[in-house]
């Protein structure tokens, strides 16, 4: 869709969201950058009447919607002023957005229920409480008028943003005093999906005009007064020791004002961590970061310098043998019938560590003081970094004070992930007696990241008379950070053991190994790795029967409307084929992931010496409902491009205990000439259960990729990064 | 040792090494805050400034070598979002996360004040340098499209 350019100063303060504390981002003018850098503490926004804690309605109209989740670009910004807006029957044209206080939400009563913004479940899970924070304004609002007018409430009419009854009318605004004051006898439903007038249409981001002329405020851009800048290294063998460091050898340099000694604080019984480290203190980050990198330090690095990938893949070896906890299990003895069978087809797949690398590197600033502690930190939950503080300070949360800003990705690491740079943030402040802005260089953001957990698959299958698998075997081994199972572990063969085809026999193990590298959600957690390994082997279990791959998946889910339904779209829209020449290939695959489902068509070409191009990946996604289709098509959009680049480039290098590829050149990532088109569709249930759409766009596009590759090349790619598959044919 | 820099038009007096990279100068120095670190070693683009009218990556440029040289920030490309770029991205709605755009809208302007109607490889090398870990590379490519039809219809 095209959007109308608006350019008057006008809208462009309705569209303005607030950061640093309150703070409404000014439109940049050249000449006031100073005003615009230095995010000010917090103070909750005094314009406006206040109806409850989720807005404001000030006298020229404009409605504050207060969004307790980060923005990340998801569209949380935009996605909950929509569902209140809808509700208070506002135009959107009057609606602003400013990030909502932590420190309010934590120490008064949890107003705002949930400000987690993982698990694709803004809209999905919260949409009920959210909508009705907008119902129940709008309610009392028209009680309030009632009220004034001598008439029944249900005689007021609200709609965009004026009461009317009879021939009285008002604005919003002059009952907003009196609104906030009523109780209502029995709070309002929300509206269902029939009568809305704002969700469901393609609507323009909020923040899009401050991401687009350097005005968006991140954690990263922080600036305070007095502020000093620590750069930081970790044992590059997570929970190793700091032997030493001779800070004499770099205390002479300019700018240097101190080195601080970090200790681990182990996440297995928290809810941070923080690796053994040394942080420079410096005033500027580049001379802290380069004295760091010349100061001589010595590690311990224990006992785990001595995994690595392929001593992992040993241990799975030994494991895949041994049986496992049964995830799943379902009809007869699924071993006796595959020891018994005379059609088998078996498989073994792989997927390694993956880094989350999030283009904003991981940092957060702390300013301690005798009164307050300030925070910024890019944290998914902004109540998160508050507690940690609080109680790594041993301070009062009332005392303590987040600065919610734009965050530059998250992906899922930036939960557990930013806490740490958190404490360290406020562990050298602590030290120091200054504001201090901790920034990890790429290297430490990747060697320090809580990484997605590698896995090892081998699944097996009898394939009966009618060409169709009677019994299913699935063995699992993953590694995660010993002790933390809270990602786990159903997450370990997730898409696996909740796989839909109706095989009448089907058994489903798994081995939750540990290891010492820390671990963490990333982006479709257990749908990103196995989804690649079950909707390979569905195609090679179809192929053994003899089966079209899409419509043995049509065969195999029949009576589950929500796949029959992306199916038989994704069989319309995508012109998939299995009679392509040579060298082509198209290739199908459909993953559940966080309640919704979403199948994708990809075609690609391979040269005779193997060189790949992934031309263009259909998709059809089934979230139940959705509330913006334009965002909801941007975030499916970005997915492909976040999921294939670990399928094709990926892959973390862990070697002598540590990641040895940290950096762009080493990590390789999906570039813009690498890209593939994308066409999304959906094929939505409207059936009352809600599925997300910030991560389940990713998993089916790289095994829809890699069958796309056997059908262009005959070669079956069992393991990532496929660029390092020899895809020649001849 | 202290230099002056120009910097969107204005000089500023810095006091740093060298060799410190201009990335850093500009944001910690100067604070322009818009242009952002991603990884130092010029292989992700988001510290994309222009040093007179060509694309650099300001993380591996020594601040002293752009001494006597225009150098333009995401700040200094219009005062209004009126560049021909700036449009196209707000029409296309690019930005997610937002974090690597302004690299990317600088790429985006460098490429066009050269080549006024890029095709899609030239498009595709030209911004080959800038990550976006939100995958809003085939928005990027329509954008830069539509900011070279919006320059051509404008007489710019």
């Amino acid at each position: 869709m095209v959007t109308e350019m608006k350019l008057s100063r006008r809208t462009l303060i309705r569209t303005m969201v607030g950061a640093g504390g309150g703070m409404l981002l000014g439109f940049h003018i050249p000449g006031v950058f100073a005003a615009m850098v230095e995010p000010r503490p917090w103070t909750t926004p005094t314009d406006g009447i206040e109806i409850n804690a989720w807005l404001t309605i000030d006298v020229d109209g404009t409605v504050t919607i207060r969004v307790p989740h980060t923005e990340q670009g998801q569209g949380a910004l935009t996605s909950v002023s929509m569902m209140i807006a809808e509700e208070l029957d506002v135009p959107w044209s009057s609606v602003q957005a400013v990030f909502a206080d932590m420190n309010r939400h934590v120490n008064d009563g949890e107003e705002y229920i949930a400000t987690t913004t993982y698990g694709s479940q803004l809209v999905r899970t919260q949409h009920p409480h959210i909508m009705q924070a907008g119902a129940s304004a709008r309610e009392r609002l028209k009680a309030a008028a009632a009220q004034a007018w001598g008439v029944d409430r249900v005689d007021v009419v609200a709609r965009q943003g004026k009461l009317t009854a009879g021939d009285h009318i008002a604005d919003y605004v002059t009952f907003a005093t009196a609104a906030a004051e009523i109780t209502l006898a029995a709070e309002p439903t929300i509206k269902a999906p029939e009568h809305w007038w704002l969700l469901g249409k393609p609507t323009p981001r909020l923040d899009v005009p401050v991401k687009v002329n350097g005005s968006a405020q991140y954690s990263i851009d922080t600036r305070l007064d007095d502020m000093v800048y620590a750069a930081v290294k970790c044992c590059p063998v997570p929970w190793g020791r700091l032997r030493s460091y001779d800070f004499d050898t770099i205390r002479e340099r300019k700018g240097i004002i101190a080195a601080v000694e970090l200790k681990a604080v182990d996440g297995n019984t928290g809810v941070s961590d923080m690796q053994n480290g040394v942080a420079v203190v410096a005033d500027t980050w580049y001379r802290a970061k380069t004295a760091l990198d010349l100061m001589p330090i010595e590690w311990d690095f224990g006992p785990e310098v001595a995994v690595s990938n392929d001593s992992q893949a040993e241990e799975a070896r030994l494991l895949l043998e041994k049986t496992g906890d049964v995830s799943n299990e379902v009809g007869a003895d699924v071993l006796g019938i595959l020891d018994a069978s005379d059609h088998i087809v078996t498989a073994e797949y792989h997927r390694p560590y993956e880094t989350h690398a999030r283009m904003e590197p991981i940092n957060a600033t702390v300013r301690v003081t005798d009164e307050r502690v300030d925070v910024w930190s890019p944290a998914q939950d902004q109540a998160l970094p508050l507690r940690v503080v609080a109680e790594h300070l041993k301070r009062n949360t009332r005392e303590v004070y987040v600065h919610t800003t734009f965050i530059g990705g998250a992906f899922g690491g930036n939960g557990g992930g930013a806490t740490a740079v958190t404490r360290q943030a406020a562990e050298i402040s602590r030290h120091v007696g200054r504001p201090v802005k901790v920034i990890w260089t790429r290297e430490e953001d990747i060697m320090q990241d809580k990484q997605r957990p590698p896995v090892h698959a081998r699944l097996t299958a009898a394939i009966g008379g009618n060409g169709l698998p009677e019994a299913f075997f699935s063995r699992v081994v993953w590694f995660s950070h010993r002790g933390v199972e809270r990602h786990g572990p159903a997450t370990a063969d997730q898409s696996i053991h909740t796989m839909p085809y109706l095989v009448p026999n089907r058994r489903h193990e798994r081995h939750n190994a540990v290891a010492h590298i820390p671990t963490a959600t990333h982006r479709a957690p257990g749908a990103n790795q196995n989804g690649f390994i079950i909707e390979q082997f569905a195609d090679e279990m179809a192929l053994a029967g003899d089966w079209d791959p899409l419509e043995w998946r049509l065969e195999m889910t029949k009576g589950l409307e929500p796949w029959q339904r992306v199916l038989l779209k994704l069989k319309e829209v995508s012109g998939f084929t299995t009679e392509l020449p040579k060298g082509e290939g198209m290739g199908i695959a459909i993953v559940e992931d966080h309640a919704s489902i979403c199948g994708a068509c990809a075609t690609v070409s391979v040269t005779r010496r193997g060189r790949l191009t992934v031309e263009k990946v259909v998709l059809v996604m089934n979230s139940g409902y959705v509330i913006n289709p334009l965002n909801s098509t941007e975030q499916i959009e970005g997915s492909v491009c976040w999921e294939l680049s670990h399928a094709l480039y990926g892959g973390l290098d862990l070697r002598k205990g540590r990641f040895m590829n940290n950096n762009f050149d080493t990590y390789k990532l999906m570039r813009m000439n690498q890209m593939p088109d994308v066409d999304v569709h959906f094929a939505l249930s409207q059936d009352g259960w809600w599925g997300g759409i910030g991560e389940p766009g990713g998993p089916p596009s790289p095994p829809a990729v890699a069958n796309a590759i056997y059908f262009a090349t005959g070669k079956r790619v069992r393991s990532t990064p496929i660029a390092n598959h020899d895809l020649s044919w001849s | 040792m202290t230099f002056t820099l120009r910097v969107n038009g204005k000089a500023y007096e810095v006091e740093a090494e060298p060799e410190t990279p201009l990335l850093w100068v500009l944001r910690d120095n100067i604070g322009l805050t818009g242009t952002k670190f991603g990884c130092g070693i010029a292989q992700c683009g988001v510290c994309t400034v222009h040093l007179d009218g060509r694309p650099v990556r300001a993380c591996a440029t020594a601040a002293a070598s752009a001494v006597g040289h225009e150098i333009t920030t995401i700040e200094g490309l219009s005062d209004d979002n009126s560049h021909p770029v700036q449009r196209a991205w707000i029409e296309h709605s690019v930005p997610q996360c937002g974090y690597c755009q302004s690299g990317q809208i600088m790429s985006a302007a460098a490429l066009l004040s050269r080549t006024a109607s890029p095709t899609d490889s030239e498009i595709d090398s030209a911004m080959a340098g800038n990550l976006c870990r939100c995958g809003t590379f085939l928005r990027i490519r329509k954008a830069i499209h539509s900011a070279a039809e919006m320059a051509k219809s404008s007489g710019s």
